[in-house]
């Protein structure tokens, strides 16, 4: 079932991440992605995720695709213009890709190359501007498409910002410009994320819960002092930090099923991010029954 | 006001290697006020560079280095020692620099040129010697959508639609000394009543207006 049709019937829908590799290694993301088929209803694949030079979001997708895997292309502002963020959606049509997740993208002084020059043309909002536009058969500059490409729309929001008003007015514009559905940044705090989508829960859009796996207690304290509007309570961190490291990857799953569990009647799916942990999310979706 | 540092001393020296005779030039305005191209800075150049074996012919601070006229007026009145120099080292803004370099030429006084700064923003001083970037000249002024906040500048990445998710706690993904944009425009416009202003759809910003070079000419100065 695709991830749209998962939402149009009402289906508790899944979607897990994959990050393209630094070169052209791909064994990896493929690994991940035989152990995700038919277990969830889209892959996201990461466009150069924390401004990290790899391997484009869009030949990856197109690659899981040709494996059976239903692709979320990830598109990021930081490194296109106009020109070329439209280019490439449909680029992404002319290859059956539909799912488009449009994300401003994070600033290019927190990667790998922090002399590069960022682009921020668009912002995601104008992004999803563009490709609805483009969908209704014009450019940006209004110039008429021979063909028109199709998308399923999504856009990210962060339910742990504080103040959180300026989100949700940011998440009410994506819909208005035309997001179909959100992914969330992670969330570890249910108390949060309720209080998030007692708001969110107004706009009808559906909504997946965004999860990180967790890996060690010090990745949970390091999110906590360096990724915007992430909070692991304490309770976690000691959790993982009793836990032998060999056992780490089992109490994950056990945390993240937790986490799923408490939070899953309050949105419409869950978006897992394993973060090279891939092959244990399975475990997590057998640990919840979806 | 144009906010410049001095280029480090040793990259100066090697500028000027191979030349022996320095004319130096400073600029009144915002050279003198970010205190590399005032009349004290002159004179302690003049000192450094006479330690390392220059002679300095003499040195001026236009007011300002950035005007035609100026330029061409002081230039005149200070030909010989300008003339005696193999280059001109000019403690004032790229802009400075091009004016002094154009300017001379245009009265026969071509001289290499080179800069001794290096031309960071245009600023406000919040005080003595503490500037910081406010608006960055994108030609299409959006304050008054903003509560009076540039998102251009105070947002990191330039967003016009409102806060990233790197937004927290007031402050900006790329460091958390440095305040979120979105955050300051947001509490301004909840302050004064208008936070409609931040729900209403945003379009691209337009880019051709920021083509380069960039000329004005005041109507009644078209020929
Ligand atoms: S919007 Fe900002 S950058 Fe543009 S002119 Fe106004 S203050 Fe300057
Ligand atoms: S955190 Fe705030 S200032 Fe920084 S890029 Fe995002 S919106 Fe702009």
């Amino acid at each position: 079932m695709r991830l749209r049709e998962a939402f149009e019937s009402g289906k508790f829908a899944l979607t897990a991440e994959v990050a393209p590799p630094k070169g052209t290694d791909l064994s990896h993301v493929m690994e991940e992605v035989e152990v995700f088929k038919g277990r969830v209803h889209g892959v996201n694949v990461t466009d150069l995720q924390s401004s990290v030079m790899k391997m484009g979001s869009l030949t990856v997708c197109h690659l899981i695709k040709d494996k059976g895997v239903e692709p979320v292309f990830q598109v990021t502002c930081r490194d296109r213009n106009r020109l070329a963020l439209q280019s490439d959606l449909l680029n992404a049509s002319a290859l059956g890709i539909e799912n488009v997740l449009c994300l401003t993208g994070d600033y290019t002084t927190l990667g790998d190359h922090p002399q590069a020059k960022p682009v921020f043309d668009l912002d995601s909002v104008q992004l999803l501007q563009a490709a609805v536009k483009l969908q209704n058969g014009e450019d940006m500059a209004g110039e008429k498409l021979e063909g028109n490409p199709k998308f399923f729309l999504g856009a990210v929001v962060n339910p742990g910002a504080d103040p959180l008003e300026p989100q949700l007015i940011k998440m009410e514009k994506k819909i208005k410009a035309g997001a179909q559905f959100f992914q969330t940044q992670a969330v570890y705090d249910p108390s949060i994320f309720e209080r998030f989508m007692k708001e969110a829960s107004k706009f009808k859009v559906p909504v997946m819960l965004g999860i990180v796996m967790l890996k060690s207690a010090g990745m949970a304290k390091y999110m906590n002092e360096n990724v915007a509007g992430v909070f692991v309570p304490d309770a976690l961190i000691a959790e993982m930090k009793e836990t032998p490291k060999e056992d780490r990857p089992k109490k994950s799953v056990e945390i993240c099923a937790r986490l799923i569990k408490e939070m899953k009647d309050m949105c419409q799916g869950v978006h897992l991010m394993p973060l090279g942990w891939g092959k244990h999310v399975p475990a997590i979706l057998d640990a919840v029954g979806l | 006001m144009i906010i410049q540092e001095q280029k480090p001393f040793d990259e100066i020296l090697q500028s000027l290697e191979g030349e022996e005779k320095i004319f130096l030039v400073g600029c009144s305005l915002c050279a003198t006020t970010c205190q590399v191209g005032g009349e004290d800075q002159l004179k302690e150049m003049e000192g450094k560079l006479k330690e390392k074996g220059k002679t300095i012919t003499g040195w001026i601070v236009l007011d300002p280095a950035c005007q035609a006229v100026e330029v061409k007026k002081k230039f005149r009145e200070r030909k010989e020692e300008i003339e005696k120099a193999d280059s001109i080292l000019v403690m004032a803004c790229g802009g400075g620099a091009q004016s002094v370099r154009e300017n001379a030429e245009r009265i026969k006084m071509n001289k290499i040129v080179h800069p001794g700064v290096n031309t960071l923003f245009q600023g406000e001083i919040i005080r003595g010697g503490h500037f910081e970037e406010r608006c960055s000249l994108c030609a299409e002024c959006v304050l008054e959508q903003t509560g009076g906040i540039c998102p251009i500048t105070r947002c990191t990445k330039g967003l016009l639609n409102g806060p990233c998710g790197g937004s927290s706690n007031g402050k900006c993904e790329v460091d958390p000394e440095r305040d979120c944009g979105w955050d300051l425009i947001y509490k301004r416009l909840k302050e004064i009543g208008q936070l409609e202003k931040m729900s209403e759809l945003r379009e691209a910003k337009d880019y051709s207006k920021l083509m380069k070079p960039r000329t004005l000419i005041l109507e009644g100065d078209k020929k």
